[in-house]
């Protein structure tokens, strides 16, 4: 006979608290981001640190919001490591990218 | 000797295991769309980055007001509809369909605000920065093709959400659905609200202009 009945279980033990908390810290990190935009940091020490945060943000979604934390680790290792693999297979043409305006003539 | 295969057929066991994932068959075809679409989005993601290292001259047209407070706001909804969404799941598990009805209601509102200060970003961009796909005033039409077509798609997913979370709102209310079903469309919404984790910082902030 609980009466916190908000704090009843969810899934794998995770409570709607849990689930708030995930929620601030996304913010949280939303506004670390948009502090960095503001403050004009140096490009790529700002790109490093929009897209680490942006993966922490990403992983906290996947695993609390999507459930994936609660899965059986069998339909993890199914579906991301090929995610991951593909998206890094992605990033050869990147090279490319930064050749371009070398290559371009001098107008 | 019919009836006799069928009977055998359906006592039997699959030897490979039971049920590998222990999750159901809605889930998982989830599971497989958004890893699917996450590609799509990847590949997205790469095509303005390609566009962006290779121009040097890359427009930077996002002024913090409004541009950047506006999409910061929309990040905002999103997450928020992400925690509505997630109640709502928690309401359908314990049986509480008004409230789960709710829950799905208030995600549609943060859905909905989202859609609409997004598309005043665009006509901002378009009406006062002159972007659009095909041109603008800094000679890098690669701009407003990649930013265009990215948020374009990722709006197109709020919208389809939206309409997916009606159908299953009302479904809800009316006593039909069952609490997979709710988790599955709940699935998708927090895929969308993951997009735009990468969206917001890698277009919006990177190009932002402060003074």
């Amino acid at each position: 006979m609980s009466v916190h009945t908000e704090e009843v279980e969810h899934i794998g033990g995770a409570t709607t608290m849990t689930f708030a908390k995930v929620w601030i810290a996304l913010l949280a990190m939303t506004g670390v981001e948009v502090l960095l935009a503001y403050e004009q940091v140096p490009m790529m020490i700002m790109l490093t640190a929009l897209l680490g945060l942006s993966i922490i943000k990403a992983a906290l979604i996947i695993a609390y919001f999507m459930h994936l934390k609660f899965e059986k680790l069998s339909l993890f290792l199914t579906l991301f490591p090929m995610l991951v693999f593909c998206i890094i297979l992605m990033l050869i043409f990147l090279g490319d990218a930064v050749r371009i305006p070398a290559m371009r003539p001098p107008v | 000797m019919s009836s006799q295969v069928s009977t055998a057929a359906a006592t039997s066991l699959w030897e490979g295991g039971r049920s590998p994932y222990a999750t159901n068959s809605k889930k998982f075809g989830m599971w497989l769309f958004i890893i699917s679409d996450s590609l799509t989005f990847s590949a997205l993601l790469f095509a303005y980055t390609y566009s962006r290292v290779s121009n040097p001259n890359w427009p930077t047209p996002f002024h913090f007001s409004p541009s950047i407070i506006f999409s910061t706001v929309m990040t905002f909804c999103l997450l928020s509809s992400s925690l509505t969404m997630v109640m709502a799941v928690h309401s359908m598990n314990h049986g509480k369909r008004k409230a789960a009805g709710a829950w799905i209601l208030a995600t549609m509102g943060g859905g909905a605000a989202f859609v609409v200060l997004h598309l005043s970003e665009w006509l901002n961009l378009i009406n006062n920065e002159h972007v659009t796909p095909f041109e603008n005033p800094w000679g890098v039409p690669l701009f407003g093709g990649t930013f265009f077509a990215l948020t374009g798609l990722h709006m197109t997913h709020v919208v389809i959400g939206l309409i997916y979370l009606a159908i299953v709102c009302q479904a809800v209310f009316r006593g039909k659905f069952k609490a997979e079903d709710v988790e599955v469309s709940g699935l998708y919404w927090h895929f969308v609200d993951l997009v735009w984790m990468f969206i917001f910082p890698l277009v919006y902030l990177m190009s932002a202009r402060v003074h």
